[in-house]
C-alpha cells in the first residue's frame, strides 16, 4: 500500500526523494479522511519554504485541511494536473496526484521522517484509538 | 429554536442530568476574584405601557420638518411600503443564519437572489451573503486582496470615505498590513500618478471608491490597467449603490466592496445596513462570509444549500478565511425586495433623476457670487463646493430655517475648509432646492 522508498510524516504528507529535489503529497490514510477532494491551494514556484510549516490546503466537501512541508526548501514545480481534477488525489495520491516539487536546502533533512513500516505501524495505532 | 426561559422544574432536572446540585456549582472551576458578585448595573425593567412611553419619547427626539442635504455615505431614497409587509413576515424576520440548508429554504433562495442582483450590479462574477456593512466589507476586500496577492501594503485613495478608511486602518493595525494613503487632483480623484510602478508591484491593492467621498465618479478602468500590470488588485468601494442604475459597473475591479444602505434601507440612525462584497470566481475560496448556492436535491427538485462553508469559522476555526459567520439577511432581503420592484427601468429611472437634480443644484448654487465647485469631475449625486465663509458658521443660520446645509468636509480633509459636501436625490422637491439656495444666498449675504 505504502511505497518503500518514500518517507512519511504524522501529518500524512509522503515525500520522495531524487537526488536533491523531494516530490511531496499526501498519503492514501488523508485522502481517505478527508473524503472527496474539491480543491487544492498550492504554493508559486520559486517559493521559499521552511519544514513545519503549512505551505497550502486541501479542501474536501467536509472540511479544508492545511499542508504541511517536512523539509525546507524552494518550489521548482507545482502539479498543473490538480487544478482542473483535484479528485486525483482520492484516485492516486501516491502517484499522478503528487502536489509539489521541491530542491532540498538540506537532504539530511528526510532522515528523521518515518518509512513505510513505520508509518503503517503509525496508522494503525491511530485506526485502533478511533475504534477505541 | 424557542426563546422561552426555562421554568424551575426544568432547570432542576437539568442540573441533576449533569450531576449537580445548582448553577452556581458549574462556575465552580472560574476563581472566586473572576465571578460577578452583584447584579449587573442595569436599569430595571420596564412594564409593556412604559416601554411604549419610553419609545414614544424617543420618537419625539425626531426631528420633523428638515430638509436635509446631507449624503456622504447615508442615503434617503424613496421606498415602497410593500418592501416592509414583505420583509416583516415572521418567516423572514425572525429567521435564524442558515445553517441547517433543509429547513432553511426561503431564506436560502432570497439570499441566492441577493447574490444575483448584487452581482449584476457590481459587473462581478460571485457575490456572498452580505457582510455588515459598506466599511467592514471594504476591510475584509483588502484583507482577501492581501491573502490573494501574498503582499503587506495597501495604497488607499484618499478620496475614499474617512469613516471606511479608519474602520480599514482598524482592522489593519494588528496585522501587520501597511496602508499608504493616495492623494487627489484638482479634479477630486485619485492622483494616478502617485500610482508609481515600485509603489504598485509591491502592493496588495490600490482602493477606489466610485462615486468616491467627494462625489466624484473614479476611471477605475484606468486605475485597473496600472495596477494588473504590476500584480496588484483592484478593490473598488461604493457607498452610493444606486449610481450602479446609471453608470458601468466596475467590472475591472478585481473585488468591489459596496454599502447596500440605498437599495431601501432607511437611514434610521445611521445603520444597521448591509454591506456587499462581490468578485471574480477565481477568488471564490478567499471570499469572507457565506454564499448560498442553488444545487438538486436526490430527486432533481431545485434547493438551495451554503456552499463553500469549509472556509467559514464555525469549521476552520482560527484559519478560517474570516470572523465573520453570519450576514445581513433581513436587510439583503430589503435590497432583494426593492430591486425587485423597481426593476432595471425604474432604478436607471430613479438614477436619472438623481443626475438630473444635483446638477439643477450646482447650477442653482453657483449662481450665488463666491460658491462654486471645488472639483471639476464628473459627479452623480453628491458634490463639494467651495463657499466663502465657514461651512459650520453658514449651517447654524440655515438650521434656523429647518434646512440641514452641507457637511463640512473640512473636519476630515483640514486643507478643505470653507468646502461642503452636498447631496441631492431623487426624493428633493425642486421648490426645496430653489430654497436652499436662496436661504445660502440671504446668510452669505448677511453674516450674523
Amino acid at each position: 500500500m505504502y511505497p518503500a522508498g518514500y518517507r512519511y510524516t504524522k501529518d500524512h504528507e509522503w515525500i520522495k526523494i531524487e537526488g536533491s529535489i523531494g516530490t511531496i503529497g499526501i498519503t492514501d490514510y488523508a485522502q481517505h479522511e478527508l473524503g472527496d477532494v474539491v480543491f487544492v491551494e498550492l504554493p508559486k514556484v520559486g517559493a521559499q519554504l521552511e519544514s513545519g510549516k503549512s505551505f497550502g490546503s486541501v479542501e474536501s466537501v467536509k472540511a479544508v485541511s492545511d499542508i504541511f512541508i517536512p523539509v525546507t526548501g524552494e518550489v521548482t514545480e507545482i502539479n498543473s494536473l490538480l487544478v482542473d481534477s483535484p479528485e486525483k488525489i482520492n484516485q492516486d495520491p501516491h502517484g499522478a496526484a503528487w502536489l509539489i516539487k521541491v530542491k532540498l536546502a538540506d537532504p539530511k533533512e528526510v532522515n528523521s521522517l518515518m518509512d513505510a513500516k513505520a508509518y503503517e505501524a503509525y496508522i494503525a495505532e491511530k485506526a485502533q484509538e478511533q475504534g477505541a | 429554536m424557542r426563546y422561552l426561559p426555562k421554568s424551575p422544574s426544568e432547570r432542576k432536572e437539568m442540573l441533576a442530568a449533569v450531576g449537580v446540585d445548582s448553577a452556581e456549582e458549574l462556575f465552580q472551576r472560574v476563581p472566586q476574584k473572576f465571578r460577578l458578585r452583584e447584579p449587573l448595573a442595569l436599569p430595571r425593567p420596564l412594564s409593556e405601557p412604559e416601554i411604549i412611553e419610553y419609545f414614544k419619547a424617543r420618537a419625539a427626539e425626531n426631528a420633523p420638518g428638515y430638509t436635509s442635504f446631507l449624503g456622504a455615505g447615508v442615503y434617503q431614497h424613496h421606498r415602497s411600503v410593500v418592501t416592509d409587509s414583505i420583509v416583516q413576515r415572521g418567516e423572514f424576520l425572525t429567521s435564524y443564519t442558515p445553517y441547517q440548508a433543509e429547513i432553511s429554504q426561503g431564506t436560502l433562495a432570497a439570499i441566492f437572489e441577493f447574490q444575483t442582483l448584487m452581482c449584476q450590479l457590481t459587473g462581478q462574477e460571485v457575490a456572498n451573503a452580505s457582510m455588515y456593512d459598506g466599511s467592514t466589507a471594504l476591510a475584509e476586500a483588502v484583507l482577501m486582496a492581501e491573502r490573494i496577492t501574498n503582499r503587506k501594503k495597501v495604497l488607499v485613495a484618499r478620496t475614499v470615505h474617512p469613516e471606511y478608511r479608519q474602520v480599514l486602518a482598524t482592522y489593519a493595525k494588528n496585522l501587520g498590513l501597511e496602508i499608504e494613503e493616495v492623494g487627489y487632483t484638482a479634479s477630486g480623484q485619485i492622483d494616478v500618478k502617485q500610482l508609481e510602478k515600485e509603489k504598485l508591484a509591491s502592493a496588495a491593492a490600490v482602493v477606489v471608491q466610485s462615486p468616491n467621498f467627494f462625489g466624484v465618479l473614479e476611471n477605475i478602468d484606468e486605475i485597473a490597467e496600472s495596477a494588473h500590470s504590476e500584480g496588484a488588485l483592484v478593490v473598488t468601494t461604493i457607498a452610493e449603490a444606486v449610481s450602479l442604475g446609471i453608470l458601468r459597473p466596475p467590472s475591472a475591479a478585481d473585488i468591489v466592496a459596496m454599502e447596500g444602505q440605498a437599495l431601501g434601507i432607511s437611514p434610521s440612525y445611521g445603520g444597521p445596513f448591509v454591506g456587499v462584497i462581490a468578485a471574480r470566481e477565481k477568488y471564490v475560496r478567499q471570499m469572507p462570509g457565506r454564499l448560498a448556492g442553488q444545487t438538486t436535491d436526490a430527486a432533481g427538485r431545485r434547493g438551495y444549500v451554503l456552499t463553500l462553508a469549509t472556509r467559514e469559522q464555525h469549521i476552520r476555526r482560527e484559519r478560517a478565511t474570516s470572523n465573520i459567520c453570519t450576514n445581513e439577511a433581513l436587510f439583503a432581503l430589503v435590497a432583494t425586495v426593492h430591486l425587485c420592484l423597481l426593476g432595471k427601468e425604474g432604478l436607471r429611472e430613479m438614477a436619472m433623476q438623481n443626475v438630473a437634480k444635483a446638477q439643477f443644484a450646482i447650477a442653482e448654487l453657483e449662481k450665488i457670487p463666491g460658491v462654486r465647485r471645488a472639483f471639476a469631475g464628473p459627479v452623480f449625486n453628491e458634490f463639494v463646493l467651495e463657499f466663502p465663509r465657514s461651512v459650520k458658521l453658514m449651517n447654524a443660520q440655515l438650521m434656523r430655517e429647518k434646512i440641514i446645509g452641507p457637511l463640512a468636509i473640512g473636519l476630515h480633509y483640514p486643507e478643505l475648509t470653507k468646502r461642503g459636501l452636498l447631496c441631492v436625490t431623487e426624493t428633493m422637491p425642486r421648490p426645496e432646492i430653489e430654497r436652499l439656495a436662496a436661504a445660502v444666498r440671504r446668510v452669505l449675504e448677511n453674516p450674523v
